[in-house]
């Protein structure tokens, strides 16, 4: 219940947002469409840990600022490897182990090494995660384990 | 004077991402195979993306304009990942095998950068 209220607000605020017309009749108009959003959301029992997962909090902004910056690094990884192949393309694949528990862990995890250009998630299992990499030191910074350990610290599962 | 350094940096911010681009679509049809080449489209959702509308929403006088180009960004970097991981997962499914030899030695550019040092 407590997380269909905050799943009411945060739709409030992104009506806020970005409708820009603060008419009290738009106004009325957004609040009972959010409302309607959240009860259906809150009456289909999709307002959980996954489908909202508010529990996160400041910790995933922190770790989505790291991310950006190794998104920055590797773009230039792989613009080197596409202007000389023949120097830099060393294509890998290597399975590797997954630290988190939960479902919801595992998915921030496999899309973070595929939103990471150079390494891509090929097949995402248990506890283990198949990558597909363009360089040996893409496939490095995969296997020193830094990411995985950052998006289990998020999840507050050390 | 403020304007100056925000159409300056809107210019940078452009610039590198069309280069970015066209980076991308080399790769496209450079690399070898599949997989290697949604490496090279990973450069245009992600850094190339960024770039062009963050120069973008310097150019906006309205700050719900701003905040709308902005959230692009997140939704971008929410969806390309799951696009790219059913793609890489399809093939991978469906049998096709990553070329991995024929590239040379592994250790071919720590050669070369020795080489270059002295």
């Amino acid at each position: 219940m407590l997380r269909a209220v905050s799943l009411f607000l945060v739709l409030m605020a992104v009506w806020l947002l970005l409708s820009g017309h603060y008419t009290p009749l738009l106004i009325g108009f957004g609040i009972a469409s959010c409302l309607l959003s959240a009860l259906i959301a809150w009456r289909m029992a999709v307002v959980d840990h996954e489908g909202h997962p508010v529990h996160l909090g400041p910790k995933i902004i922190v770790y989505w600022g790291w991310l950006l910056v190794e998104i920055f690094k590797a773009n230039l990884d792989v613009a080197k490897c596409v202007i000389f192949p023949a120097k830099y393309l060393r294509p890998v694949m290597f399975t590797t182990k997954v630290s988190q528990k939960s479902d919801l862990g595992k998915v921030i995890y496999a899309n973070s090494i595929t939103l990471t250009p150079g390494t891509v998630t090929v097949d995402l299992d248990n506890d283990t995660v198949m990558v597909h990499a363009l360089t040996e030191a893409s496939a490095d910074g995969i296997k020193n384990g830094e990411m995985d350990r950052r998006v289990t610290a998020v999840m507050g599962e050390t | 004077m403020i304007d100056l350094i925000l159409d300056t940096t809107t210019w940078a911010l452009l610039i590198a991402g069309g280069l970015l681009l066209l980076i991308t679509g080399l790769g496209l049809l450079r690399l070898p195979d599949l997989y290697t080449r949604i490496h090279a489209g990973g450069m245009a959702d992600t850094l190339a993306t960024f770039l062009i509308f963050v120069g973008l929403a310097l150019q906006s006088d309205d700050i719900f304009v701003t905040i709308k180009l902005l959230m692009v960004i997140v939704f971008v970097f929410f969806t390309s990942p799951t696009a790219s991981y059913a793609l890489a997962h399809g093939s991978y499914v469906a049998g096709l095998k990553p070329q991995l030899d024929g590239f040379g030695p592994p250790d071919a550019h720590a050669d070369d950068e020795k080489k270059d040092a002295p």
